[in-house]
């Protein structure tokens, strides 16, 4: 299968095989009016399979989402057809209105204007806690 | 500018010392009779709560200060929807230091980011209350003379109940304390504190569902309340509802000099016959919550 090699973007490589369609839906790729390539199932030597998205543009991508979602994807910034930056995804600390906390007795249930910020508590899960409340993120892929 | 939302947020030396003042608040009460002359402590409270509001307004008027503020929600602005944070700017105007309770969990945080003076969480749901924490800190410091080498019994509802959670972090930061959880299965002490803070600082602790079988053993006996919402079906609350009331007869099983601790309100967990007894601390627990309250104010507000 060929996708076009891009001259001006962005290349998010490394997605673990399935969360590419995740990533797409959190970083708000349906609303972008340029080309965005979704690769699913490609052949890796060191993950065995994996998913990469191609966009056809600079823009700038919510790594906070991406080490969430998946940390170890890598960024690719691309410029005049050649790899100019490239950024391996950590775990972020903090998380900032990427996921919503669904304790009903917390004060973001009730006030809808409050950011919506959660803490890493725990690295292995990992588990990420409301900073209001405390309560335990639930997993992404029931987001 | 400081605020207390969590009792995690004091170290060690910070808690000794709130301690230390309200000690001395009890010995010299004549000392800090005017500390806080001119100044206004705001009580936002959205949801009553008779103990600890009036606790903080009386430790404010001992304190030679004044005191405005609401008692239910449905008497202040937020009837009209006005956001915690716009009612934190608001009364920033008008007072020195904040004591909020709200029902929601993180209410009183909110708070602090958006007021201009101290903001002190005076209960956010089932979440966190360090004002209740350092009381019974300072109880055990005055029942007991120390904070260390203590063998504390934690009964009734130990899995939901966060003032036991914040009690048992507290008092792990101090040397020789051994616990002793009496609950029924349902309402065991729940994996991240048993795991988090227990066996994380090597915390020596049993777990027993007999507190006829282990009142002789313990210092300190804390009790809580087993709420019949807790439970799956009515039969289980039944069943398990009576084990746990402290009566004379199990009292007779404890030591001399334990004492009995209770946050309160108490329903029936505790014997009414029992308040007598010289052991049981639970009303000058109360007592001890104003002395604390009055020591946090004058911290906040960078007054010696």
């Amino acid at each position: 299968m060929n996708i076009d090699s891009i001259k001006e973007g962005i290349v998010i490589d490394h997605i673990t095989a399935g969360r590419g369609m995740t990533l797409y839906r959190l970083l708000g790729l349906d609303d972008l009016d340029c080309s965005v390539a979704i690769i699913k199932n490609v052949p890796s030597r060191k993950m065995g399979k994996k998913d990469i998205i191609k966009i056809d543009s600079d823009i700038g991508v919510d790594t906070d989402v991406l080490g969430y979602v998946d940390p170890g994807v890598t960024v690719d910034v691309i410029r005049g057809g050649k790899v100019v930056e490239k950024k391996k995804i950590e775990l972020p600390e903090v998380l900032t209105g990427v996921i919503r906390c669904s304790n009903p007795r917390c004060i973001t249930s009730t006030e809808e204007n409050l950011p919506q910020i959660f803490r890493l508590s725990d690295p292995k899960g990992p588990v990420y806690r409301c900073a209001y409340c405390e309560a335990r993120a639930k997993d992404h892929n029931s987001n | 500018m400081r605020s207390l939302i969590d009792i995690t947020e004091l170290d060690l030396g910070e808690v000794d010392a709130l301690i230390a003042k309200a000690e001395d608040i009890i010995a010299h009460p004549e000392k800090y009779a005017d500390k806080c002359r001119g100044k206004k402590l705001a009580t936002l409270f959205y949801e009553p709560s008779t103990r600890t509001r009036l606790s903080f307004e009386a430790a404010m008027y001992e304190l030679g200060g004044n005191v405005l503020g609401f008692s239910e929600s449905q008497s202040s602005s937020a009837a009209k929807g006005e956001s915690v944070a716009d009612t934190a700017k608001t009364v920033s105007c008008y007072a020195d230091v904040i004591a909020m309770r709200h029902p929601k969990e993180g209410a009183p945080l909110v708070a602090s980011r958006n007021a201009t003076i101290p903001v002190i969480n005076a209960g956010d749901g089932g979440h966190n209350h360090p004002t209740q924490t350092l009381t019974d800190l300072l109880t055990i410091k005055k029942e007991k003379g120390r904070l260390g080498g203590l063998t504390v019994g934690l009964c009734g509802d130990l899995k939901f109940g966060r003032t036991v959670h914040s009690l048992i972090s507290a008092l792990s930061r101090y040397g020789g304390i051994k616990f002793v959880f009496i609950s029924p299965a349902e309402l065991k002490i729940p994996g991240y504190v048993r795991q988090g803070v227990l066996e994380k600082n090597g915390i020596p602790y049993e777990e027993t569902t007999d507190l006829d079988g282990s009142i002789g053993k313990l210092d300190i006996l804390y009790m809580t309340r087993v709420q019949r919402e807790r439970f799956f079906n009515e039969e289980d609350y039944l069943r398990l509802r009576d084990s746990y009331i402290l009566t004379q007869q199990k009292m007779k099983a404890a030591r001399e000099d334990m004492i009995v601790m209770h946050p309160l309100p108490r329903v029936n967990e505790i014997s009414p016959e029992i308040d007598s007894d010289p052991r049981a601390c639970y009303f000058r627990q109360v007592l001890y919550g104003k002395y604390i309250r009055m020591a946090l104010i004058l911290m906040l507000l960078g007054i010696d």
